[in-house]
């Protein structure tokens, strides 16, 4: 069961790949505008692609209930099944929002990223793990995956956002626009390069175990998946053969993640410029024609839309149901742990986004970046704060 | 319907006004610190704990006198510092109506008794073995001293190590 | 300033823009622009309006959209700031606060704690910045949920000419013989469309989804609520927070509940997934070793049958037998007791032996118990161990004399003095975990460490909270509002016959696309002309000839 849980996911995979490549023919097709009056049939590729999408969310749901089967609890509690259950939503959410615009510019970019989301969480153990105490409980089905669907339709909004800015930024000259935005396309790049990086170490299965010296002054074991560039306070290489890192790192620090990290950013660096090379052009402007046919206005309000639908179904996930399961299970609703507290940005930052959007002057580019901003957000709360700041909340993976 | 200006300025003030009280007694609230319970001017919490040697000392046996209430722990260096001051004092003020109780937060009555011998303490020195006490007093950092008064109420609160100077004054401050 | 009478016999409050019941334009300088600005159906905005005395001057400040995002954007900031590194609460007790900063973070640390972020929510600038957005909160509502409620009901069905005009969606030229032999066909399909529809002397309005705009100030009232049952948990007695740690066999008094109740821990159990049962798990328990399935404490819960002062035990009567695991709270008259955490294998006892160092012939055993040491135990004729010092968590002081960190046995050594008739004078050894120092040089004897017994402890919070149901309440009422504002929205269609032309207008408070596909649908087939946003410039929102096919998408 286990075993068709992961072929399934593979599956998925492997449509959403296909769909990318239909949902662009379906743009060439277009001959006007991408506005809200494509209710009509629509051209074939885009048909297919839409077709294709929501076959591979079937496919991602079959993954989900056989996990669960497998595992006999909702497989939402660790960092692989939570990033793969967010890519559903976020995929899920798009299949809504397309059926309000039908706009296929919009579904090339999100299952791109529904994809890199996808790799990205296939990183992490894939383990059958049991839950903990403190995870068994009704209201992880109903916490967790509430705050998922909130994210995954937030989510959206960043898509239209990030489409908006690459089609409105003048990118015939290098400005502080231009620069922010490459900014943000080349932190895509570095989570693909630590998906490639990682992929490929891990799947040589290389591995090499250093012993060091903790803050405390006891010695602990650190097992590495990527070639040390930085070792942990004292190291001691057990692994024959292996690396030997250039630097030492001091023991606050988990040398382990550094090193990912660095790794990460080694790798996305050198796609970057290996891009920028090929390409002779800012990523910005290599995207850039794929969003001439959509109008920006409609961006626009696909982005304040999701936004308004995604807020209330978050408020409600990721705060409320949140307090009610933390009151139950903690003694106290609120904490003020990480996780929380970013929880609780997030919340403030799109509440005061809708507040702004009240004004006709944030309409337009300035929401198209504050929607950026707020994935920003909520990627940080996943990332930074599951597995840098360790807390009660942690999903922590070493 | 309109309003007046004056209905208007009273309407806004009122609320204004209960807004600001609000915030005003969150802050307050906040500032005051931890303590809700026993502070400065509430009755002191009565209590019954036995020595090492067995004997009982209950609080309230105390009415009439000044009680010199601290809270201490071996391992608690401050505590360590401030006891010879303690028992100087305590002397000086034995006669004067002034009692000592040194609650120790519950360690070994071996631990205790070699801590006594070493410094040659001379007033009773109780053991909080359930902890009990500590929660009435809402101890946290240690040393904890209160200064109790007469009547049984609690007339200051200090926390941290006492010098010389300050617990002459303290004593001096609840001779009945 | 004075109110203002309308032509159409309506009298508006001072500082109206647009008449409450007719829409017409009251302020000239609105009358330049293109499309109205419709946000408060133009009511006077008290705070706009008046601005005299201070008590108007702070109410305004307050009313202010630009000003709550502000205060917002700080809270969000400030909140961020706060987990860079861990606050103060997470630190273990025995641990000086400024101390571990500094040491464990360097300079970061430092200024972390100078400028007291290491206890940021709770401190005096944190909360202000909540209760200012109470205070917002409440001032931007009232300001505006007033006066447009007042206009919303107040609205008449026939609108003036320079209101429908100016509205963002508009159309006109349109010709009265078609709207009056489609009129009926109009108001059905309004009304299959879930509008309200109103007539006035041949004019349409129709009307939908009112309701949806008080969504915003329900749910700020929701917000408002929950702050006022924040603010409550400081009045003493709404709030018990206390943890009781219990190890098995003993029965103690529960904190906060002033020897009311007491709880005997008769068992304290863990659980860890079986590889060999649970299969699914199987590689992941051999990879990452043991996962705790479940704990639980078995109690008893037992009430005081006449108060006791502290330090003294009372009569008990049992109330009843509880099992308490995580996600499981043990409830009773207002308070819960949580499973919060435990302590496994905690040394309660051990046992040496005092043996003769080369030949290691042992002359007797003794067991230590570590809560109630005693100061001598005899073995045999003439041997005896007597203990000198005992530190239960042992570290090597400053001055390098033995000392301990707590009273827990965390870390148990003891110098023993070990009499023997040979040595009847004794001979000192120091016995920590894993280390045997001998002060005094070389000893014939030792002591050997035989056995140690555990005893689990059972961490336990306990609350009691009055203002729960205040807290589930505003945020009941936040999620309406939040709801109802957000999934619906509030149309308006005004069909009016003017000066011998149909005139089309339209309104709403978002989705204008929508809005506009929906009147563009509802005019299928009738030749009237479908209002155009006014605010798009080439018209590229030209709907007409979409829908019958003669513009190529």
């Amino acid at each position: 069961m286990a075993q068709l849980s992961s072929n399934l996911l593979f599956a998925a995979f492997v449509v959403y790949l296909i769909a990318i490549g239909f949902f662009g023919g379906s743009i060439r097709q277009k001959k006007g505008l991408e506005d809200q009056y494509q209710e009509q049939k629509g051209n074939v590729s885009g048909n297919i692609a839409i077709g294709l999408t929501i076959l591979g969310f079937l496919l991602q749901i079959g993954y989900f209930i056989t996990r669960w089967i497998a595992s006999g609890h909702a497989p939402v509690s660790n960092m692989f099944e939570f990033v793969t259950f967010f890519s559903i939503m976020f995929v899920g959410a798009f299949i809504i929002i397309y059926y309000l615009y039908r706009s296929a510019t919009l579904g090339l970019f999100t299952l791109s990223i529904a994809l890199l989301i996808i790799a990205y969480g296939s990183m992490f153990p894939r383990d059958i793990t049991p839950l903990i105490p403190a995870l068994q409980s009704h209201w992880l089905v109903i916490h967790v995956m509430t705050a998922a669907a909130g994210e995954g339709i937030l989510a959206i909004s960043f898509i239209s956002g990030l489409i908006y800015l690459i089609k409105m930024v003048d990118q015939e000259k290098r400005s502080r626009k231009t620069a922010w935005l490459e900014l943000v396309l080349y932190f895509l790049v570095v989570v693909l390069g630590y998906v490639l990086i990682s992929g490929v170490f891990q799947g040589t299965g290389y591995q090499a175990e250093f012993e060091w010296i903790d803050k405390n002054g006891q010695t602990a074991v650190q097992e590495y998946h990527l070639p040390a560039l930085v070792g942990p306070n004292g190291w001691q290489l057990q692994t024959e053969g292996r690396m030997e890192p250039f630097a030492e790192l001091p023991p606050i620090l988990n040398a382990k993640k550094v090193n990912t990290v660095l790794w990460s950013f080694i790798a996305g660096t050198v796609l970057y410029l290996l891009i920028r090379f090929i390409a002779r052009k800012r990523i910005g402007e290599i995207l850039h024609p794929l969003t001439k046919k959509m109008n920006e206005d409609l961006l626009d309000e696909i982005s304040y839309r999701s936004v308004l639908i995604g807020f209330p179904v978050f408020s409600l996930g990721a705060l409320v149901f949140a307090m009610i399961w933390a009151q139950i299970a903690w003694s106290r609703f609120w904490g003020w742990d990480p996780k929380e507290v970013w929880a609780l940005v997030t919340w403030l930052f799109y509440a005061a986004f809708l507040h702004l959007r009240i004004s006709r002057g944030w309409h337009g580019e300035k929401s198209a970046w504050l929607a950026v901003i707020g994935f920003a957000i909520i990627m940080f709360n996943l990332v930074f704060v599951n597995l840098v700041i360790a807390g009660l909340h942690s999903y922590a993976a070493p | 319907m309109t309003l007046t200006k004056k209905k208007r300025f009273v309407i806004r003030s009122v609320i204004l006004a209960l807004l600001a009280l609000a915030v005003a007694y969150t802050l307050y609230a906040n500032l005051k610190g931890d303590r809700d319970l026993v502070r400065e001017g509430d009755p002191a919490p009565d209590f019954v704990l036995k020595d090492l040697n067995g004997n009982s000392y209950r609080l309230s046996d105390y009415r009439g006198k000044g009680v010199f209430l601290n809270f201490w722990g071996t391992y608690c260096k401050p505590c360590k510092k401030e006891m010879p001051y303690i028992d100087r004092a305590y002397r000086k003020y034995k006669d004067r109506g002034v009692e000592v109780i040194a609650v120790n937060v519950g360690e070994t009555d071996m631990t205790i008794q070699n801590f006594v011998d070493k410094y040659g303490l001379s007033f009773p020195v109780v053991v909080d073995r359930e902890g009990e006490v500590q929660d009435a007093y809402d101890i946290f950092p240690l040393p904890a001293t209160f200064l109790i008064d007469a009547d049984g109420k609690i007339v200051k609160y200090y926390e941290g190590e006492l010098t010389e100077d300050l617990v002459e004054q303290f004593m001096e401050r609840v001779k009945p | 300033m004075n109110q203002v009478k309308c032509e159409c016999g309506h009298v508006n409050p001072p500082g109206t823009i647009l008449c409450e019941s007719c829409g017409k334009i009251l302020v000239e300088s609105e009358e330049k622009k293109k499309v109205l600005d419709m946000r408060y159906e133009g009511t006077a905005r008290r705070s706009q309006t008046y601005n005299r005395t201070l008590v108007d001057k702070i109410w305004n400040f307050f009313s202010s959209v630009k000003v709550a995002v502000t205060i917002i954007v700080v809270t969000l900031i400030a909140s961020a700031i706060g987990t860079f590194l861990p606050q103060e609460s997470t630190l273990p007790l025995s641990v000086s606060v400024k101390e571990y900063y500094e040491s464990e973070y360097g300079f970061a640390g430092r200024l972390f704690y100078a400028l007291g972020f290491h206890n940021l929510y709770g401190s005096w600038w944190y909360m202000l910045l909540i209760a200012l957005i109470g205070v917002s909160l409440v001032i931007c509502s009232l300001d505006r949920v007033v006066p447009l409620y007042k206009a919303l009901k107040k609205q008449r069905v026939t609108r003036h000419a320079g209101f429908l005009k100016r509205q963002r969606l508009f159309s006109s030229g349109g010709d009265i013989k078609e709207l009056d032999a489609h009129y009926e066909l109009l108001k059905e399909r309004l009304r299959k469309r879930h509008y309200k529809v109103l007539e006035e002397n041949g004019n349409l309005m129709a009307e939908k989804g009112r309701f949806s705009r008080w969504g915003p100030y329900v749910n700020h009232l929701g917000l408002i609520i929950f702050l006022i049952g924040v603010m409550l948990r400081f009045v003493p007695g709404m709030y018990v927070d206390e943890s009781l740690t219990i190890k098995e066999g003993e029965t103690k008094a529960i904190p906060g509940t002033n020897k009311q109740y007491y709880l005997k821990n008769h068992a304290f159990i863990v659980e860890t997934y079986d590889p060999e049962k649970d299969k699914a798990f199987e590689k992941t328990l051999k990879e990452r070793g043991p996962i705790v399935k479940n704990y639980q404490t078995n109690v008893t819960l037992y009430k005081a049958e006449s108060p006791a002062v502290a330090g003294e035990q009372p009569k008990l009567e049992k109330v009843k037998d509880y099992q308490i695991r995580v996600n499981q709270p043990l409830k009773f008259d207002h308070y819960s007791v949580y499973q919060s955490g435990f302590l496994l294998n905690e040394i309660s006892a051990m046992t040496f032996a005092l043996a003769d160092k080369k030949t290691g012939k042992e002359f007797g055993t003794f067991r230590v118990d570590l809560e109630r040491p005693q100061k001598k135990y005899d073995l045999q004729e003439g041997y005896s161990v007597e203990i000198l010092s005992y530190f239960p968590d042992f570290v090597m002081g400053e001055d390098g004399e033995p000392t301990s960190k707590s009273q827990k046995p965390n870390n148990p050594a003891f110098v023993f003095k070990m009499v023997t008739p040979d040595k009847p004078d004794g001979e000192i050894s120091f016995v920590a975990i894993q280390q045997n120092l001998e002060p005094d040089g070389n000893n014939q004897y030792q002591i050997k460490f035989k056995s140690v017994e555990t005893v689990n402890y059972s961490g336990l919070t306990v609350r009691k909270d009055h203002t729960l149901w205040i807290l589930a309440v505003g945020g009941l009422i936040f999620m309406i509002g939040v709801i109802q504002g957000s999934y619906w929205n509030h149309r308006r269609i005004w069909i009016q016959r003017v000066n011998s032309e149909v005139w089309i207008s339209a309104h709403t408070n978002k989705n204008w696309f929508s809005l506009q596909k929906e009147i563009a649908r509802i005019l299928e087939g009738i030749r009237l002309p479908v209002p155009q946003d006014q605010l798009k410039d080439g018209n590229k929102r030209n709907l007409e000839g979409v829908l019958d096919g003669t513009v190529e998408q």
